[in-house]
């Protein structure tokens, strides 16, 4: 029997933002605890530390997210962990959005002029107060603009968790359509509310790009 | 200051602020300082000059390893330095170093500009890293910039602020790496003074300059090195009056004959 694509569809649909949202947000913030420790061993002196974030990066920059996902949740079944599509599709995101974020975050900390790491050693500071007081705070301003872009990938990169039967807007949007058969339409809602989720997320990346440019002209 | 010396450090009123002994300086293929031996008297103000390339800085860059040399030896105020990284930790603690670029920290106030390393270096507490802080502000004559921010200030009146921000740490060496190359003419003085006063209360000073001015009244011997090499050593009476290398009369030449 075919469903009509009515009031529950929709709000069925509508309700599974909730998963988008919650998936992005813990892979935005595992990202971000794994992307610093990925951006600092980019920049630190250890040679060997330097060279395995790098590998870490070029790995996950270097694959599909889908087939990240399928190695994640294949590969917690093999070690024992179970079928388990939120984990799997937290850890995956994670690991693909500290590698990003690593690398963006690396950039942020380069751009810092030199002269501020050689004022902060010539006053005697250590490694922890240079980075905590002196080159984070500045490399942040820079990071935030294309941090908030790389959040909006992140939230659109989450639709992929559907394959691996993360219930999410995506998925959401497939179980309506197998009942309904209106692809055109479940997947058009569906995009618009990507695209409310993602659209204000750009403006506001823009918007802080261009403030920190007038800040950095003077 | 408490006199908690490293091994092998001797009494400390007889030694040499700086001692550089066969000192060799290459950024990979080029050979940026060439054989360099170097004494700096407790007090004493050196002046280094040369043309752009020579290693003038560099040279003062190795005396708190902001630079690594390749061979040689180094020892700061009894530290060696080429003897590994707590070291050289500890001889930055003790010596000062103002930058051509200022270098102040944009996101922080004057004031936290010049408390930041006594609290985060020395331990001090908040309180009296601030009444320290204000008097070296007093000291380079701007008490009323604290609250500021860098970028609110004039040229000179930043190379103060990281003048008096060196300063607070109480360094026994202050090294100067051409203070004035960046700013307007107009603010030229206002800084010289502020090292001419630094000069005469005896403080251990090792400048890079282009101002002959300061280096007649007040260095004790003023350095000319031209390709890496230090080519002359001598007082300011005689280096100027009758500099005996051809290289040095071509440059003294070329930046006072107009």
């Amino acid at each position: 029997m075919i469903r009509p694509f009515g009031i529950d569809e929709i709000l069925f649909i509508v309700a599974a933002v909730q998963w988008t949202l919650a998936l992005s947000a813990i892979a935005f913030a595992g990202g971000a605890i794994g992307g610093l420790v990925v951006a600092l061993a980019r920049v630190s002196q250890v040679r060997a530390l330097r060279y395995l974030a790098l590998g870490y990066v070029r790995l996950f920059q270097g694959t599909p997210l889908l087939m990240q996902l399928f190695l994640v949740y294949f590969g917690l079944n093999i070690f024992g962990a179970g079928i388990n599509p939120w984990l799997a599709a937290s850890l995956a995101l994670t690991l693909h959005a500290s590698a990003f974020l690593g690398e963006i975050w690396r950039g942020c900390i380069e751009a810092v002029p030199s002269g501020q790491s050689e004022a902060s050693w010539a006053l005697g500071l250590g490694y922890v107060d240079r980075m905590k007081s002196i080159v984070l705070p500045q490399a942040a301003k820079i990071a935030v603009a294309p941090t908030v872009g790389f959040l909006v990938q992140l939230i659109k990169g989450t639709s992929l968790a559907s394959i691996i039967g993360f219930v999410e807007l995506t998925r959401a949007g497939q179980i309506i359509n197998n009942a309904t058969f209106v692809p055109f339409k479940v997947f058009g809602l569906v995009a618009i509310l990507y695209f409310v989720l993602c659209w204000p997320l750009s403006l506001l990346a823009r918007w802080m790009e261009r403030r920190f440019a007038v800040a950095t002209r003077r | 200051m408490s006199n908690t010396s490293p091994e092998g450090r001797a009494d400390s009123a007889h030694m040499p602020a700086v001692t550089m002994e066969g000192v060799e300086k290459y950024y990979g293929t080029f050979h940026a300082l060439k054989h360099i031996d170097l004494t700096v008297a407790r007090g004493e103000k050196i002046v280094v000059c040369g043309p752009s390339g020579s290693g003038k800085s560099t040279l003062i860059r190795c005396v708190n390893q902001l630079e690594a040399v390749q061979e040689g030896r180094i020892v700061v105020d009894g530290i060696e330095l080429t003897a590994g990284p707590k070291n050289v930790e500890q001889v930055r603690r003790d010596v000062g170093m103002v930058f051509q670029q200022f270098n102040l920290f944009p996101h922080m106030t004057v004031l936290r500009n010049c408390m930041l390393a006594l609290m985060k270096v020395r331990g001090i507490a908040r309180d009296e890293a601030e009444a320290t802080a204000r008097r070296f502000l007093e000291r380079v004559k701007i008490p009323e910039q604290a609250e500021k921010y860098p970028a609110q200030l004039s040229g000179g009146q930043q190379q103060r602020v990281a003048i008096a921000r060196a300063l607070c740490m109480n360094p026994k060496i202050m090294l100067f790496d051409e203070p004035t190359s960046a700013l307007d003419p107009e603010m030229v003085k206002e800084v010289l003074d502020t090292m001419i006063d630094l000069a005469r209360e005896g403080m251990t000073m090792m400048v890079v300059t282009h101002e002959m001015g300061f280096a007649r009244q007040v260095a004790d011997r003023v350095i000319f090195m031209d390709r890496g090499e230090i080519v002359e050593i001598a007082g300011p009476t005689e280096f100027f009056g009758n500099p005996r290398h051809e290289r040095t009369r071509t440059f003294l030449g070329q930046i006072t004959g107009h």
